[in-house]
């Protein structure tokens, strides 16, 4: 019955998703059947990054069989299979398989090491995964609901601790309220257009008149939702709470993962449904990219837990992000091939940052405040190491991966002559510095106050050095990931 | 052997890398090993480099650029692995490879704790500065540009004095704010040559070619970005209030690396970029005005802010600014004589001023301070360290027969044919440069010795003569005989000047040979001193 409705090829261009659902259902059920005692735990990880593997394989077998061939839009319509969206779903799984490596340890020391955990975590790949391919406003909003549902649970993971309870409720209240003013947005469109396809919404936006009120609360609304998603300014206030309160393992994935599945709707939109509107969002998306740098890099000066800087650290790589699709609302495609290497850059140096973060984690001490790292050099020469080259990254100096993510932005903003943006952002490029070299000036300078032994675990080394070399790579021998990121744009400047 | 010689420069960019690798498998408790295994690295990393004393004026006499080594990095962008050396950077490399091991063997004694990190860091810091002279792509070199720092914060921010921190991150603020301007006008160059041509490049060489086209606005508005990265680094008047804390916190070897080869790369950053790259904007007379300007407030602020000084290091920080000064009048005088006397003179402040930095390290070492006014009449108890010092002194003050005597000499005669006016204030340098340092000399070698702890002063001990003997040689070499620095400098000014002052030579068609080593006769276009005087105006070049 089904195949009346959709063909066979509609199901394969899914099959990554579909792995993903039968492994974390799998887990719930295996978690309760089999794997009830604590020491048996691990395997639900074990589990779970199978599935992300072999989604991953199933994607790139994908990828192969698509290449060099136009986008194939499945479902009619609702789904694009293009390298921009296999792309940014295999850099979610490879976050999202990261992000367990990292966890298992730290779920021990927590002891909240349950099934669940894998299983949301994969529930949310999966929302994130439809989000970087939805063309339709249905599944992208579904999608959405999908990741965000999962991310508030997991912030609230530490079930004994009310720092965690607070952030998931902040989050889950101001998240909801996003949510509807995104619905809102969409709903505008679809009275606008009478689809839900971002197709023809577009064609539908183009015959409205110049200065057209309505499409224009529907834009303003439909982008004050995804700002929210992607933590900009002045949607950004659930940011430090949420990312202090959450498990680190947790505040690692949301700072990364989501913020690629966001991106990906706000670019689909952005560029495809909304490009009519492409002069009007720019003048906006203009005055959010200034006050999120702006307030990201100052806020972050001052802050003395850890988590909550890097809470504000992402706000201000979120402003660099939008400056580059600032420069793309131009329909330069330097400017979206920016964001997409910003993307995977950051995913790197920042779950890298992260795993560093985590080991600090011990059984008495929580390890989140920026003293804790204080004489790191001394105490494990080899983590300072990695964690000086994580930060030189997030600062983007060369030769790591960050500075060809902020070069890149750069090189799209004096492309289409946003000077004055791009001076503003090498500004900020300084005072990013200062503050992540605080973190420099602890780890070197200081003296250690403990010598409790770092929290270590083959899956956090193993996380530790793809993120290293991924990060020195990308630095270092940039040119296949560039080639990869321009092919990966061209979907949306045909 | 074959690779040896076909890569030289990349060989000698890259054995310091290699020596940090293999010093990091060195236990850091073995600390001896540690500290042969740096000095041994840093001397091969020197001996490398010497072939290219020999090869340098044979290989490829009538290219401009020589050893080039071309490879495509990232073509998506168009940047290249693209490395060549001139007469101005050579003469930058084998100061940067000869400081660069003095500095260790200097710090053989003075650094105890974390010995492998410390050398571990100049290795790395190493490899930044010889890519910056070496690099003929715009990327690489901002690459190169940039890992300096990280190194150079940690040298300063870790084995520092008292207020380190404070001094390495005001360091980095500062270079690198300058630095990502300069990334922008890179990148403004880079789009600009794209529209005119179609072709993406960072290639120094394609851009020189186009670079008469560029509207003069653009022209201008890129020379700001590229002058507050080079000014900072150089550091020119109004930005230099970082050289003062970064060298008084800075270790001895750290300071003789900031002061002998890392100010050196502002002024070659305005050497090789801005006035090949932005000829019109480099001679547009508003900017050599401000330029020269700055360049003289300079000389004189330095040598002024240099004789108040109590701490001799920070003395002779600030004379660094006035020296620097000097280097870059000659720039922006854009006359032969000028250039090469700048460059000259950028070498000789790297001896002088790095044997001076040793200096003061060798007496910190043993009284732990810098204080001027708690020394006095050491000539008695350490007669060697006198005498080097003095010789050292009078390189920096420009004694006849020394080193600084060729470079300030060939400056002012630069200057003179400009602008007479420009030579009579830096002369004015001159004087102060020669008071500060006899005062100093006169207070801390001269009169008695009373104070008890100056009276058990060891003097210098065979490693420490072997650090300074070398830059004494440098010294006397150029200061008897440059003829063969400025042989070496004679293409590479000449074609700048071409390129950035094309009316300065004879009438095209009539070439005539241009000579700029001293006493051989000023160029056919220089103005008459006489006429000038006369006239009592300065003579218009264009």
């Amino acid at each position: 019955m089904w195949a009346t409705f959709f063909t066979k090829s509609d199901y394969v261009a899914i099959v990554p998703e579909i792995l993903l659902v039968i492994f974390g259902l799998a887990i719930l059920v295996l978690d309760f059947a089999l794997f009830r005692d604590k020491r048996d735990k691990f395997w639900n990880a074990i589990f779970a990054l199978a599935g992300v593997g072999f989604a991953a394989w199933q994607l790139l077998r994908l990828w192969g069989a698509r290449a060099g061939q136009p986008a194939y839009s499945g479902f009619e319509h609702r789904l694009a299979v293009d390298g921009f969206s296999m792309f940014l779903q295999l850099l979610i799984l490879a976050a999202t398989g990261l992000v367990i490596l990292v966890s298992m340890r730290y779920l021990d020391i927590e002891e909240v090491h349950l099934g669940e955990y894998y299983a949301l975590l994969l529930f949310a790949a999966i929302g994130m995964m439809f989000m970087a391919a939805g063309t339709d406003l249905i599944v992208l909003f579904i999608a959405l609901e999908l990741m965000a549902l999962c991310e508030y649970i997991l912030t609230g993971f530490l079930r004994g601790s009310r720092r965690s309870n607070e952030a998931a409720m902040k989050f889950f209240l101001l998240g909801a309220f996003s949510s509807g003013l995104l619905l809102y947005g969409m709903s505008l469109l679809y009275g606008i257009s009478g689809s839900t396809k971002i197709g023809v919404i577009t064609m539908a936006l183009e015959n409205r008149p110049a200065g057209d009120p309505l499409s224009w609360v529907a834009m303003v609304t439909l982008l004050a939702g995804l700002l929210f998603k992607v933590a900009a300014v002045p949607f950004h206030q659930w940011t430090p709470d949420a990312y202090e309160g959450a498990p680190t393992s947790i505040t690692a994935f949301i700072s990364v993962a989501p913020k690629v599945a966001s991106f990906a709707i706000l670019v689909r939109l952005m560029l495809g449904g909304l490009r009519p509107m492409h002069v009007e969002w720019q003048v906006l998306l203009v005055g959010v990219a200034i006050a999120t740098m702006t307030v990201g890099n100052l806020a972050a000066i001052t802050q003395t837990n850890i988590k909550r800087f890097f809470g504000y650290s992402t706000i201000s790589h979120v402003g660099y992000l939008l400056l580059g699709l600032i420069a793309a609302a131009d329909g330069n495609s330097d400017g979206l091939t920016a964001v997409v290497i910003y993307l995977l850059v950051y995913a790197f140096m920042n779950l890298g940052a992260f795993a560093i973060i985590i080991l600090m984690r011990r059984k008495n001490m929580v390890g989140d405040d920026l003293d804790d790292l204080s004489g790191l050099m001394a105490r494990a020469p080899g983590c300072a190491v990695l964690m000086l080259i994580f930060l030189l990254s997030l600062a983007g100096i060369p030769p790591t991966a960050g500075f060809i993510g902020k070069y890149y932005i750069f090189l799209s903003l004096i492309e289409t002559g946003h000077y004055y943006l791009a001076v503003l952002g090498v500004a900020y490029a300084v005072v990013a510095l200062y503050y992540y070299f605080r973190i420099v000036v602890v780890m070197f300078m200081k003296k250690a106050p403990d010598s409790e032994p770092l929290a270590t675990s083959p899956g956090l080394a193993l996380a530790l050095g793809v993120t290293v070399v991924m990060t020195l790579a990308v630095g270092i021998y940039p040119q296949p990931f560039i080639v990869m990121a321009q092919e990966a744009v061209r979907p949306f400047f045909m | 052997m074959q690779f040896f010689h076909d890569h030289i420069l990349t060989v000698i960019l890259f054995t310091p890398l290699l020596g940090m690798f293999i010093l990091l498998f060195i236990p850091g408790e073995n600390k001896s090993a540690v500290r042969w295994w740096g000095n041994i690295a840093m001397f091969v990393s020197f001996l490398v480099s010497v072939p290219l004393v020999f090869r340098f004026t044979s290989e490829a006499p009538d290219q401009q650029f020589k050893f080039i080594e071309q490879y495509n990095w990232i073509p998506s962008i168009g940047a290249q692995y693209h490395l060549g050396i001139d007469g101005f950077s050579f003469l930058l490399i084998m100061l940067t490879t000869v400081l660069g091991y003095l500095a260790v063997l200097s710090s053989w004694s003075s650094i105890r704790e974390r010995a492998k990190e410390y050398y571990a860091m100049f290795l790395l810091l190493q490899v930044g500065m010889l890519g910056v002279f070496m690099s003929l792509d715009f990327f690489l070199f901002y690459v190169f540009w940039e890992v300096m720092l990280v190194p150079m914060y940690f040298i300063i921010g870790v084995w520092g004095g008292p207020r380190k921190l404070y001094a390495a991150i005001k360091f980095f603020l500062y270079t690198l704010a300058g630095s990502v301007l300069m990334l922008l006008g890179i990148l403004t160059l880079y789009f600009r040559y794209h529209t005119d041509t179609g072709v993406y490049t960072f290639n120094y060489l394609d851009l020189m070619k186009h670079a008469h086209s560029w509207p003069l606005t653009m022209q201008i508005w890129v020379f700001i970005a590229f002058a507050i990265g080079f000014a900072i680094k150089v550091p020119m008047f109004p930005f230099h209030t970082w050289l003062p804390d970064a060298h008084v916190e800075a270790p001895t070897a750290g300071s003789v690396i900031l002061a002998g080869v890392l100010l050196k790369m502002g002024t070659y950053g305005f050497i090789r970029f801005s006035l090949p790259l932005l000829p019109q904007a480099s001679a547009d007379p508003t900017v050599v005005k401000w330029m020269v300007y700055l360049s003289i407030v300079a000389i004189i602020y330095g040598a002024l802010v240099s004789m108040m000084q109590k701490d001799m290091k920070k003395l002779i920080a600030y004379s660094s600014v006035s020296h620097l000064g000097f280097c870059t009048l000659g720039i922006f005088a854009l006359n032969p004589h000028g250039l090469s006397g700048s460059i000259i003179q950028q070498i000789n402040h790297g001896i002088s001023t790095g044997a001076l930095f040793l200096i003061v390290g060798l007496i910190y070492e043993r009284r732990h301070t810098r204080e001027i006014k708690e020394l006095g009449g050491l000539s008695n108890v350490m007669p060697v360290y006198a005498t080097l010092f003095m010789i050292v002194m009078l390189s920096s003050i420009g004694l006849p027969l020394l080193n600084g005597f060729i470079g300030e000499f060939t400056i002012l005669q630069g200057a003179f044919e400009a602008n007479w006016h420009w030579a009579a204030w830096a002369v004015a340098g001159i004087v102060l440069g020669a008071a500060y340092m006899l005062w100093l000399y006169q207070r801390t070698m001269f009169g008695k010795c009373e104070n008890p702890k100056n009276q058990v002063l060891k003097d210098l001990n065979l490693r420490e003569i072997m650090t300074l003997a070398p830059l004494i040689v440098c010294a006397f070499w150029i200061g008897l005989y440059p003829k063969p620095f400025f042989k070496v400098l004679e293409k590479p000014v000449n074609a700048i000047v071409t390129q950035v002052n094309p009316n300065f030579f004879a009438p095209p068609g009539q070439p005539k040979p241009m000579a700029i080593s001293l006493g051989e006769g000023a160029p056919q276009k220089s103005a008459e001193p006489l006429e000038i005087l006369q006239m009592g105006v300065p003579k218009e070049k264009h």
